[in-house]
């Protein structure tokens, strides 16, 4: 790879000044970026390692009860910390990659990344989250701004993310016999006041919800109620491991289970 | 009983404790003073012919020490081939040259364009990056039909098409074998795709030059399967090196599979430039660049067809295969579609007439060679799945309709020019019955149908020819190469042995198993005996490790060897005990005199051999070394029964593996634990290839699958537990140990026993299916339900 | 260039290295432990897993310089210092859990973090946890049957013959 500065800031406030350089970039567990950065497809000046920083670490919960995870915890500690709390999340957090990867990757390096194919941008638009970030607070539905693209400025860091607690909650995980991400994955959690179900890997501008799922769920929350529904297939990704109908497809099948096991 | 040492024991591995502790010593653990790393810049284009390349900019970078391109190598020879095949006309193929760099065109993506070496390869890559250069991109042929067309451009000028050569065999039988196609009651066809696979060993290539001027000597350290094979090649056809001036060394290597037997460019390259600037140079592969260096495997293109009587009998069997060369001739390459293959087109079954017609092609691709099986599994595919098609079309038992037609009388001699000297294909298929629990299958296909999903069985039987070979039949079938084996037996002052064997352990525990055989002759413990292998300097000429050929081949030539010095030690003993060598025994490290009570232990013998005071000089020399070359005298032939099970998800077209059994025949076995081990790899990488694993090209020649992220290797949850077994032995007659070889079984007769079992579930499930191409992704599964 | 000190194996150790250097870089080039290995650079094999306080990480995916004043464990370190192999080492050999070697480190040190969370994990729990390990060679059988022997769980019924 190239060669880069590297800094590994203790504070939010000096890890936002250290990026405010020219081609500085934050690195997270790194396990997207550094093999990126090793086929020479990323050349950062400079990168401003998030792991040293304490106050982005951990899993606790508010006053208005939200799950709240900061920045920089790993999915193994999400795994393990969010199981009371949040089983789906929980879960979700510990299918991610492999052990190893889960021991590295963060959930504010997934979310700026928003690979289209990732699992936490399900479960941040499938929770309704708040994405908090060193200078604002941004709502899920105007985080994903399609693939590879957030609302995030340059600069900006996820310092936590804010997920409140459903009812019921499931995520069903198809996977790419490969890369092992999701060819199609769908997080669906019901609230009081509604279900959402968010769906990754299946389509090309990355993560959506499916309006036409969460209004028949919201009012029946069971497998039944999503029977005979179907997403489109354009502007689905289509490619070796799955055509675009494949994937509306897999679409599908995986709310009807999810929905099955939440509400079991 | 389970035997605690010698032939047949399960000894524990002694080479483990190094690979355990992280002190084994592959080739990326050598490292030499002063050494330059290499970076290769390779083509991103398929096809294109080089019309500007300035390293002018690039050399006057930071620590580069200098850049090599094609120029630099037209004083050299190019890779050879090492196998001729002669097409049905009686013309050799058509063989272009493979430059160690390219030379006015690139012919695939990967095709190294230039080498730049610098003090590290960090600095090796930038520089790379500053080479300014232009390709002029060219129509790309990647689909082998295509390529075939008057009109397709050619991947090499010089050459009159893209067809290396029509084969067929055995072209005399042709009419014969179409007239019964004539007369057939049934006649069942089959088109299908013997996928594209990768080997990847999980060490990538890696290669380290070196060279003493003061000495004038070469040397190479390699991942090779076959370091003498590479001196041999890259010494007398690519850089004029004599082998008393050039080494190979092939130290620990993680895993081959075959895609480590060729000569690779970048051995001459590092070799070459190591002499050029006598500073030693290593290269490193990436995953990445191996994915784009290492040669392909399989990659067929097949018609079938299997004609019966109106008894179920097979009576003719005709096939028509298109293989993918790649853009050059790899080592082997030629042998592959042909002599592997064709000659295993009888499978366990006695047709009597069989026509195989093989042409291989050339594409803007990397080279396709032998890959685990090389050949045999493509055989044993589409004979295993044309039978499972013809049961479903007559409404036939699979199993029984293969029973029907078992080659059952030995030796066999097939109309595909090979003669099967034993098996008992009755006695592994009753033997895979029993472990794979066939009658149990209707009740748990039952249970999965409570479940949602649809079970499927699939059966089929394989056979393979190993041990290749003997040289003066493959000299007749355009080997360029002999196929014997070496070993040398070194016995010590104090009894000790040392076998230099010319087979590699890459994975098969030849450290272990090798000395069980010694020591079992002689009746001395294992641990006295070491082997050495993988090092031109260290042993005699050897020809490697492929073809599931190391104990059949080089275990024989150490029985030899050591037969050799046995009867030299009897002398001596006679000797020591004023006896007479015809009443000298050999019996647990003693020598004794039979009728008597008298003995000589083997560190008395060997110890006079090598301090000769009271000794027989008159009669035979000091020392007690004996070197002796087998030339087999026939394959082996391993043969099975394999049956699979599988789980379909009629929602998504997920495939799992519910259960696996292979009843195998090896002959005699030396170490059961190592023999079912490389069963158990063989398995994982043919289901690899039934569902998972596929190299995949777009039309321009890219490569798609280029890294992990897109071609599927099997993880451990793929898989199950496999029963296996190999109680069933009928040995080999023709080599002292009765043995067949095991090394590719498994990845050769999985494949269709996966197909069948996939189809059979789709069918039980009211899909009237009868194939799906490999590998059999949950999508390509699911898109076959759609009808 | 910045210095970076860590404990590694128990031994602390200490070097220049430039800000893209690899942890799996530092440990085989600058400190000559081999053991750790490379087969790919797309963070799926795991032939490079160590492990950094304790938990397992691909050492190819994390530059040395964010290992600093961590303690790191290689396939070097786990063996007692007499060279008697541990319970994961042994049950590899005496299980046939590994042929050509190269996965073997990453495979051993994956167990090791396993079994350390879960002590005696199913057979679905290991294969499962051997996602991002990728052998060549066994077919996984004798791996997942030598990990679950080291977690003292009967395995001769696995597959009997």
């Amino acid at each position: 790879m190239y060669e880069f500065d590297f800094e590994r800031p203790t504070s939010v406030a000096d890890a936002v000044a250290a990026l405010g350089t020219e081609e500085a970039q934050a690195l997270g567990g790194g396990q997207t970026l550094i093999p990126t950065m090793k086929q020479r497809l990323a050349m950062p000046a400079k990168l401003v390692s998030l792991t040293g920083i304490a106050e982005m670490q951990g899993v606790r919960r508010n006053d208005a009860g939200e799950l709240c995870i900061g920045g920089g915890t790993t999915h193994a500690t999400v795994a393990r910390e969010a199981r009371d709390a949040y089983p789906a999340l929980a879960d979700l957090a510990s299918h991610i990659g492999d052990p190893a990867v889960r021991n590295r990757g963060t959930i504010g390096g997934s979310l700026a990344n928003n690979d289209p194919s990732a699992c936490y941008p399900a479960a941040v638009l499938g929770s309704g989250a708040t994405v908090v970030t060193s200078n604002r607070e941004i709502a899920a539905d105007d985080f994903f701004e399609g693939m590879f693209t957030t609302a995030l400025e340059d600069g900006e860091i996820i310092t936590e993310v804010r997920f409140p607690v459903p009812e019921a909650a499931n995520y069903q995980k198809f996977e790419q016999p490969a890369s092992r991400f999701a060819l199609v994955g769908v997080f669906v959690a019901r609230f009081s006041g509604g279900v959402r179900v968010a769906v990754t890997g299946a389509a090309e501008e990355g993560v959506f919800r499916w309006h036409e799922a969460e209004k028949a769920l919201s009012s029946d929350f069971g497998p039944g109620a999503v029977e005979g529904l179907s997403v489109s297939a354009d502007g689905m990704i289509a490619d070796l491991h799955g055509s675009a109908a494949y994937r509306a497809h897999l679409v599908g099948v995986l709310t009807k289970r999810a929905v099955a096991a939440a509400a079991g | 009983m389970p035997k605690d040492g010698g032939i047949g024991a399960a000894s524990k591995r002694r080479e483990d404790v190094r690979f355990l502790t992280g002190t084994g010593n592959y080739t990326d653990d050598i490292n030499i003073r002063g050494q330059a790393y290499v970076h290769f810049l390779r083509s991103d284009v398929a096809h294109g012919r080089i019309e500007k390349l300035d390293t002018a900019q690039a050399a006057a970078m930071p620590g580069v020490v200098r850049i090599f391109t094609g120029a630099d190598f037209e004083d050299v020879g190019g890779l050879p081939c090492g196998w001729q095949v002669t097409d049905k006309h009686g013309a050799p193929m058509q063989e272009p040259g493979h430059p160690v760099l390219a030379q006015g065109k690139v012919r695939h993506v990967g095709d190294p364009i230039a080498a730049v070496v610098a003090d590290t390869p960090e600095q090796a890559r930038d520089a790379a990056e500053a080479i300014i250069y232009d390709i002029a991109e060219l129509p790309a042929v990647v689909d082998m039909k295509a390529a075939l067309d008057p009109g397709a451009p050619k991947v090499h000028d010089e050459l009159e098409s893209n067809l290396c050569y029509d084969w067929g065999f055995v072209e005399e039988n042709k009419p014969a074998v179409d007239a019964a196609f004539e007369k057939a009651a049934h006649v069942t066809t089959l088109e299908l795709v013997n996928n594209r696979l990768i080997a990847n060993p999980m060490e990538p290539r890696v290669a380290v030059g070196d060279y003493a001027r003061s000495t004038d000597e070469s040397t190479l350290f390699t991942t090779s399967q076959n370091p003498h094979v590479i001196r041999l090649l890259m010494g007398a056809f690519v850089l004029g090196i004599p082998e008393h001036k050039l080494r190979v060394v092939a130290p620990d290597v993680g895993g081959g599979f075959g895609t480590k037997i060729f000569h690779y460019a970048e051995e001459a390259f590092c070799t070459f430039a190591a002499r050029a600037l006598a500073r030693p140079v290593k290269w490193t592969s990436s995953r990445s660049e191996a994915f784009m260096s290492d040669a392909h495997g399989r990659d067929h293109v097949t018609r079938i067809e299997l004609a019966l009587d109106a008894d179920n009998n097979f009576v003719a069997l005709r096939t028509d295969t298109l293989a993918n060369m790649g853009a050059y001739l790899s080592t082997f390459a030629p042998s592959v579609p042909t002599w592997l293959h064709g000659t295993l087109m009888a499978g366990n079954y006695k047709t009597p007439l069989i026509h195989v017609n093989v042409r291989a092609v050339f594409t803007n691709t990397v080279p396709v060679d032998a890959y685990r099986g090389a050949g045999r599994p493509e055989a044993t595919y589409q004979l295993e799945r044309v039978i499972d098609k013809a049961a479903i079309e007559l409404g036939v038992d699979p199993i029984a309709l293969r029973r029907q037609n078992f080659v059952t009388e030995f030796p066999y001699e097939t109309p595909v020019a090979v003669t099967y000297d034993t098996g008992d294909y009755n006695a592994t298929m009753d033997k895979l019955e029993e472990i794979a629990d066939l009658s149990g299958f209707d009740a748990r296909r039952k249970e999965s149908a409570k479940r949602g999903k649809l079970r499927g069985l699939g059966v089929n039987t394989y056979i393979e020819a190993c041990g290749i070979a003997p040289s003066n039949l493959v000299g007749q079938l355009g080997a360029r190469a002999g196929l014997y084996e070496s070993a040398t037996v070194r016995v010590n002052a104090t009894g000790s042995i040392s076998v230099m064997t010319g087979s590699h352990s890459h994975g098969q525990g030849h450290e272990t198993a090798f000395p069980q055989v010694v020591a079992d002759m002689l009746g001395i413990d294992e641990s006295m005996i070491e082997i050495v292998h993988g090092d031109t300097a260290r042993g005699p000429m050897g020809m490697g490790t492929y073809g599931s050929r190391s104990l059949a081949v080089g275990g024989s030539a150490m029985v030899r060897a050591t037969e050799k010095v046995i009867n030299k030690a009897r002398k001596i003993a006679a000797h020591l005990m004023e006896a007479s060598e015809a009443d000298i025994e050999l019996k647990d490290g003693q020598f004794t005199v039979a009728g008597t009570d008298k003995s000589v232990a083997w560190g008395d013998v060997t110890l006079a051999a090598y301090v000769p005071h009271n000794y027989p000089l008159d009669e035979i020399e000091p020392g007690l070394e004996e070197t002796a070359f087998y030339d087999p005298s026939n394959f082996t032939y391993p043969a099975g029964a394999y049956a699979c099970e599988v789980e379909v998800d009629p929602e998504t077209g997920k495939v799992t593996i519910e259960r696996f059994a292979a009843a195998d025949d090896f002959g005699n076995v030396v170490n059961p634990m190592i023999v079912e081990g490389q069963v158990h790899g063989g398995l994982g990488q043919g289901i690899g290839q039934a569902l998972l694993e596929g190299c995949t090209y777009d039309e321009n020649g890219q490569l798609i699958t280029g890294s992990y992220m897109d071609y599927a290797m099997p993880r451990a949850d793929d898989v199950p537990f496999y029963q296996v077994d190999h109680s069933c032995q009928t040995p080999c007659t023709h080599n002292p140990l009765g043995v067949k070889g095991c090394g590719e079984a498994g990845a050769i007769g999985s494949p269709p026993a996966v197909v069948n079992a996939v189809v059979d579930a789709l069918r039980s499930g009211g899909h009237d299916i009868t194939h799906i191409d490999m590998p059999l992704s949950p999508s390509r599964v699911w898109t076959a339900m759609q009808g | 260039m910045p210095r970076v000190t860590m404990t590694v194996n128990g031994k602390p150790v200490s070097g220049e290295v430039e800000g893209r250097r690899l942890l799996v870089q530092f440990l085989r080039e600058d400190l000559d432990l081999t053991g750790t290995h490379v087969g790919c650079d797309t963070s799926q094999c795991g032939a490079c897993v160590v492990h950094v306080d304790g938990h397992a990480v691909k050492a190819c995916t994390m530059f040395a310089a964010e290992a600093e004043g961590a303690d790191v464990t290689t396939i070097e370190g786990i063996a007692a210092p007499d060279g008697t192999l541990n319970a994961i080492q042994q049950a590899f050999q005496d299980h046939h859990g590994l042929q050509c070697g190269f996965c073997t480190p990453g495979m051993v040190m994956s167990a090791a973090a396993l079994l350390a969370e879960n002590p005696k994990p199913s057979e679905a729990e290991v294969r499962d946890y051997l996602e991002g390990n990728i052998c060549r060679c066994t077919g996984y059988h004798n791996i997942v049957k030598a990990i679950m022997a080291a977690s003292g769980q009967d395995v001769n019924a696995i597959a009997a013959e």
